[in-house]
């Protein structure tokens, strides 16, 4: 892959930064303009006025995260009414993935009425970009990024993948040793 | 076709002049006006059924007209894409759609399917039916290697025509009436002819799918290479669509499968299913490693080997005679090949022993159509170097004799396994007898094992060539994948064996070329 290098200047200090005195005191009015206004907004709320909510701070990871309506979390596999997957495998979720980090195998469905369906379904959030395009393409409304669990770290990057009934929520996501995702091309 | 009259006309505001005889849809497709069509095809005819194709006559007392049923006129005023013209085309479409499940998403054909494509180009979009579709069958097997889906059917009669006019089978046949009609099989038939495969390439929608690519891999993956199949001496033109970018699909192989590549002087559009299938070998039980396998087994490096094998025919030709090293080769060899191969064991060893006739092991299945019983692709290239006109094969058996009466010593096989012509017990105990056995292929095969030396060659889909075909034409075909592990085409292991041979002969070009080969 070709890389593009573009030169940036690095700007000069003045005299003023040099010191850093200066520098301080600015980032001090901020802090303590922060506290006052806040303060001021907590106490006239307190005394019924209707102005600005002040700050909160969140005592995370104690107390739990406040995520937005909308955010874009880990993924979730729906299912169709009687259980199964709603994935009819058509990949197109693998195809958008700016990512590649959706690998889907397709098998033939054993209920007549299905052609298709996912035999395996694996998200390596590892490498997930959480843009939501496999939302936005799934033709079945079968994923969705709304599991609100962003705390996705694992010791090993095998563990980083979701399988397609951790997505489900079927079996709990518990670390273990990958399966492979390609069988061995032997060469002898 | 130089003798007949010419005729102009005038399509889409282009002039075009064109045999007489013509038809409108080929006569825009010489000034490169695609027009829609899904009943024509050139080698199929044009029953005009799918009224997908019209365009407007100027002047016509009938302006609209099927331009595949359209026969060039002169001073014809066409136009492909006047509002009339794509209203009935617009109109055709939405006929076709009418019972059409809109599958897409589950449905192979997706990517490559004609009724997608024309969608977008001229679909209403907004369905006007209120009617539930008509359910018919689904995912029916009507043969080994065709799955038939009634409801994606447009009914273009191409599959029908092609088992009535190509192969004249017919077993495919459209049943019913009115919006009830089906294609399906012949009453206690099976579409199990030896093309049965070309239904779903001519298929321009789903309805019929290749059981054997059923959901391995969506088509936009895939990439294309122009290849020759190598499954017979007819050459065919094919495609190679390898899956690279996504492993993980195909189960794991790279060649997903092969198209028939349009080429008139050979394979018109059609290829064999023989050949079709013929790719599942291609990443199964490769020779990747260069090795010495005995006494025990043992990685080498190519300058190793070569100088290892070099050494072994000087010592052994001078010690037990140079006629008792004999050379197994096979029309699996490319043009190219062929010259080196000649290079080195014709001019340099002077080597008069060869087998390279296909008997019994490379002989397969013939007809009148395209299927050839040679099952190798270039034997046409070793006899124009004289390998079956001055040089003689010898045949198996004669082969077996001499290793049996010791004047055999030596054996450099090339692209063939002695196990399937000789059966694996006795081809093992003869094997055995060899003081040097070198197995120069791609594929480890049965006799592998039981080498001395063991050099992996690129497939055909991993290098570049040329194979002619038992016609005399040479034709070429083009690398689609990267050799696996340190393998190398045949050429190349020759020539840089013989630059072995050459020394103080004034050969340092050729040494160079080699080495840089290297």
């Amino acid at each position: 892959m070709a890389m593009t290098v573009r030169p940036v200047e690095r700007p000069a200090r003045t005299l003023k930064e040099q010191i850093f005195l200066w520098e301080v005191w600015i980032g001090l009015v901020v802090t303590f303009r922060h506290l006052f206004v806040n303060l001021a907004r907590h106490v006239l709320r307190a005394l019924g006025l209707n102005v600005e909510p002040g700050a909160v701070t969140i005592q995370y990871p104690e107390d739990p995260a406040v995520l937005g309506k909308r955010a874009r979390t880990r993924h979730r596999l729906l299912k169709r009414e009687d259980g199964s997957p709603r994935c009819t495998s058509c990949l197109l979720c693998e195809t958008i993935c700016p990512a590649k980090c959706i690998h889907i195998t397709p098998e033939e469905s054993p209920d007549p009425r299905i052609e298709k369906r996912a035999k395996t379904f694996d998200i390596d959030i590892g490498l997930c970009i959480f843009c939501g395009d496999c939302v936005e393409a799934c033709p079945v409304d079968a994923i969705h990024m709304d599991a609100n669990n962003v705390e996705l770290s694992s010791y090993t990057r095998e563990d980083m993948i979701w399988t397609m009934p951790e997505l489900l929520g079927d079996v709990p996501k518990l670390p273990r040793a990958l399966r492979a995702t390609r069988p061995a091309s032997g060469v002898s | 076709m130089s003798d007949k009259k010419m005729i102009s006309l005038t399509i889409d505001g282009k002039p075009v002049s064109v045999p007489e005889g013509t038809l409108v849809i080929e006569a825009a497709r010489q000034l490169g006006i695609k027009i829609p069509h899904y009943c024509y095809h050139r080698g199929l005819g044009n029953p005009g059924n799918c009224r997908i194709c019209a365009c407007e006559v100027e002047g016509a007392p009938k302006p609209i007209q099927m331009s595949c049923r359209t026969i060039a006129a002169e001073g014809m005023k066409i136009h492909t894409s006047s509002p009339n013209a794509r209203r009935f085309q617009s109109s055709s479409l939405e006929f076709h759609l009418d019972n059409h499940p809109l599958d897409c998403p589950v449905c192979d054909q997706s990517g490559e399917c004609k009724l997608q494509d024309y969608y977008m180009q001229y679909g209403l979009y907004e369905s006007a039916v209120r009617e539930d579709k008509l359910h018919k069958g689904k995912r029916i097997p009507i043969g080994p290697h065709v799955m038939l889906d009634q409801e994606r059917c447009i009914l273009c009669t191409r599959c029908t025509r092609f088992t009535a006019e190509v192969t004249k089978t017919h077993e495919l046949g459209v049943f019913g009436r009115g919006h009830r009609e089906v294609v399906d099989l012949a009453p206690g038939r099976a579409l199990d002819n030896a093309y049965s495969g070309n239904v779903v390439d001519i298929c321009p929608v789903g309805a019929l799918t290749d059981r054997d690519f059923r959901f391995k891999v969506r088509v936009w993956y895939l990439d294309e290479t122009e290849s020759i199949c190598p499954g017979c001496s007819r050459g065919c033109s094919i495609y190679v669509h390898t899956n690279t970018k996504r492993p993980w699909h195909n189960e794991g192989r790279r060649v997903a499968r092969l198209k028939p590549r349009e080429n008139p002087e050979v394979n018109g559009f059609w290829i064999c299913d023989e050949g079709r299938y013929g790719h599942k070998n291609l990443d199964e039980h490769r020779l990747g490693r260069v090795m010495r396998l005995k006494p025990r087994p043992e990685d080498l490096s190519w300058s190793a080997v070569l100088d290892e094998v070099a050494r072994e025919i000087k010592e052994g030709s001078a010690a037990k005679g140079a006629e008792g090293l004999a050379v197994v080769a096979s029309g699996m060899l490319s043009n190219e090949d062929w010259a080196s191969f000649n290079e080195l064991f014709v001019r340099t060893l002077k080597i008069k022993r060869f087998l390279f006739g296909p008997e019994p092991d490379q002989i397969g299945a013939e007809d009148d159509f395209l299927r050839r019983k040679e099952k190798a692709p270039n034997l046409r290239g070793g006899l124009e170097l004289g390998f079956g006109r001055e040089i003689k094969s010898l045949s198996w058996d004669e082969l077996a004799k001499s290793i049996e009466s010791g004047q055999t010593w030596g054996l450099y096989v090339v692209e063939r396994d002695p196990a399937r012509a000789w059966g694996t017990a006795r081809a093992k105990a003869l094997l055995e007898r060899l003081d040097f056995l070198s197995f120069q292929s791609p594929f480890k095969g049965e006799a592998g094992d039981w080498a001395h030396y063991r050099l992996p060659a690129t497939a055909y889909v991993e290098e570049e060539g040329h194979f002619t075909n038992f016609e005399g034409k040479a034709q070429k075909y083009s690398k689609a994948l990267e050799p696996l592990g340190l393998a190398r085409p045949d050429w190349q292991i020759f020539d840089d064996l013989r630059s072995r041979f050459m020394e103080g002969e004034g050969s340092s070009g050729r040494r160079e070329k080699a080495g840089a080969l290297a």
